[in-house]
């Protein structure tokens, strides 16, 4: 399995992969499959894939340890990108398609409604994750500093179920869900970080490879 | 691509045909009339099929009613399958996929409380209760999306003069069925059942408060309120309950199932009001079915001219 993720063109399928529900969604603008409401289908699936991509890259670090795949990490990169990928395409529906490009109006929106102010932080905050995610920018700020820096995608995540839970009408049952899992994934780091602690010869998790800034 | 036109087809032309896609439904009819045949009952059943009312069955309407608008009508595919009926799930397909074999035959409303003539009425005597008429309407959902659908029914007001409020009267509370076996959606979606709503006595009986039997030409689809629910024009779509089993006539006001679950989201009245946003999302403006970019909300849903007067004096931001 290790020798396969680390294979140079795995990252072709993966990446077209990842694309598929933008895709999807295009193909059935195409053929009349968005339902009644095609911009709340968007924005809904859009938002959706924003938390699943935001989750499947907060599960890389723990899929690594516990599955004994470091190779996993060729693309976690790939996989946070395109979480942001998402976010922008559900930014973009909701300043244009639900706001004309009034950018007073988004103002006052995100001033006014907590649900819209708290999906705006976690989209805003992922912004300077997606510029230093090049090797660059790792090397210019130092492996430390960029870990620390992109530890932001868990407040991200946080605010991204947050968003949902607040917005739903009254069944909480899917936002529920995603806390479910984003709650598991943070709890794997608080645990590995006290193990760590507490046990210095068999360093925790965020910490074993402290020169790559690959283990935030 | 996005963008959808209007239907220049007719909802005769696309709506499925009588009985044609509901062919279950009319197969455990056909069975209830047979056993009833062999029970040496009755052949009433088998002879006038009329006697009993199947979801998509056409209706025939006499009057258009000077009350419609004169928008655009939404499809009927829309119309059937963006719904809010928590009873088969809280998604808005749910009620398409999961209230085919709701059973709403036989059907009876019970009306009680405060009347001089407390009765039961089967769905048949509802129907014949006044003329059909068509009354195309503007339905705006309070979670700001709408749409415009040609419903079919008459005044609530034929009712309410059947059985005759008593003095004490001043509000109407009413019920939707709840049966666990045929609605094991509804379990988890965050509201209580059965869902119940209510209107001040003077605004049932305002003309455009409607007991609606059909839509698009033929009686209602399961997923839309079969077999007779409320419309209110002017008031959020969650006022406009389905499925009717008990309307009740009480001297203070009732308990409302959404008011229930959020008082601060969801009041008694919830009239359509583009100054009163939901706590957590602004009801300015709304989506109409079909188009692109949000259009402006009107003050109750654009029927301030007939209804405005039942509110003289009442702080609508306090009575939301």
């Amino acid at each position: 399995m290790n020798a396969i993720l680390s294979n140079k063109w795995m990252k072709i399928p993966v990446f077209l992969l990842c694309l598929m529900p933008a895709g999807l969604l295009v193909w059935a603008g195409f053929h009349d499959g968005l339902g009644a409401n095609p911009v709340e289908f968007i924005q809904h699936s859009t938002g959706d894939w924003t938390l699943r991509f935001l989750i499947i890259t907060l599960a890389v670090t723990p899929a690594r340890k516990l599955f004994g795949l470091p190779a996993l990490i060729r693309y976690r990169r790939m996989l946070g990108l395109f979480a942001f990928f998402y976010i922008c395409l559900h930014f973009t529906t909701y300043i244009w398609l639900d706001q004309s490009f009034d950018l007073y109006g988004v103002w006052l929106d995100v001033a006014k409604r907590k649900y819209i102010t708290v999906g705006f932080l976690g989209f805003v905050l992922m912004i300077p994750l997606a510029i230093t995610s090049t090797r660059g920018w790792i090397r210019r700020l130092g492996g430390k500093r960029w870990q620390w820096l992109h530890r932001a995608i868990y407040v991200s995540a946080i605010a991204g179920v947050i968003h949902y839970a607040w917005l739903v009408k009254s069944d909480e049952r899917k936002p529920l869900q995603y806390a479910v899992l984003v709650s598991i994934l943070l709890l794997y780091r608080v645990v590995a970080w006290l193990l760590g602690r507490r046990q210095p010869a068999t360093r925790g998790v965020a910490a074993t490879e402290p020169t790559t800034a690959e283990t935030a | 691509m996005l963008i959808k036109k209007a239907q220049d087809l007719k909802y005769s032309d696309i709506t499925p045909k009588g009985l044609y896609l509901n062919r279950r439904k009319f197969l455990a009819e056909a069975a209830i009339a047979g056993g009833a045949l062999i029970a040496g009952r009755s052949l009433w059943n088998l002879i006038s099929p009329s006697q009993r009312v199947l979801a998509n069955t056409k209706l025939d309407v006499a009057t258009k009613s000077p009350f419609s608008t004169k928008e655009n009508q939404n499809s009927y595919k829309d119309a059937t399958h963006y719904n809010n009926y928590y009873e088969f799930g809280s998604d808005k397909g749910d009620p398409a996929r999961n209230s085919g074999n709701f059973r709403t035959s036989p059907w009876s409303v019970s009306v009680e409380g405060e009347i001089e003539k407390p009765r039961t009425f089967s769905i048949e005597e509802i129907m014949k209760l006044a003329p059909l008429e068509e009354r195309i309407y503007r339905h705006r959902c309070v979670e700001a999306w709408s749409i415009v659908v040609p419903w079919i029914g008459f005044s609530f007001s034929a009712l309410i003069n059947e059985v005759k409020p008593t003095s004490k009267a001043k509000f109407v509370a009413f019920q939707t069925l709840y049966d666990k076996q045929q609605m094991p959606w509804a379990r988890g979606t965050g509201i209580d059942f059965p869902y119940l709503e209510g209107l001040r006595l003077d605004e049932a009986m305002h003309p455009l408060t409607m007991l609606t039997v059909g839509m698009y030409g033929e009686t209602l689809p399961n997923q839309n309120g079969a077999p007779v629910r409320l419309t209110i024009p002017w008031k959020y779509g969650f006022k406009s309950i389905k499925s009717l089993v008990k309307i009740r006539f009480v001297k203070s006001q009732p308990e409302t199932a959404w008011n229930n679950s959020a008082p601060s989201e969801y009041g008694f009245y919830s009239n359509v009001n583009p100054n009163h946003d939901h706590p957590r999302w602004s009801q300015a403006r709304e989506r109409r079915l079909g188009e692109f970019l949000m259009r402006p909300t009107l003050m109750f849903n654009g029927y301030g001219d007939q209804v405005a007067g039942l509110y003289n004096g009442m702080d609508l931001n306090k009575n939301y």
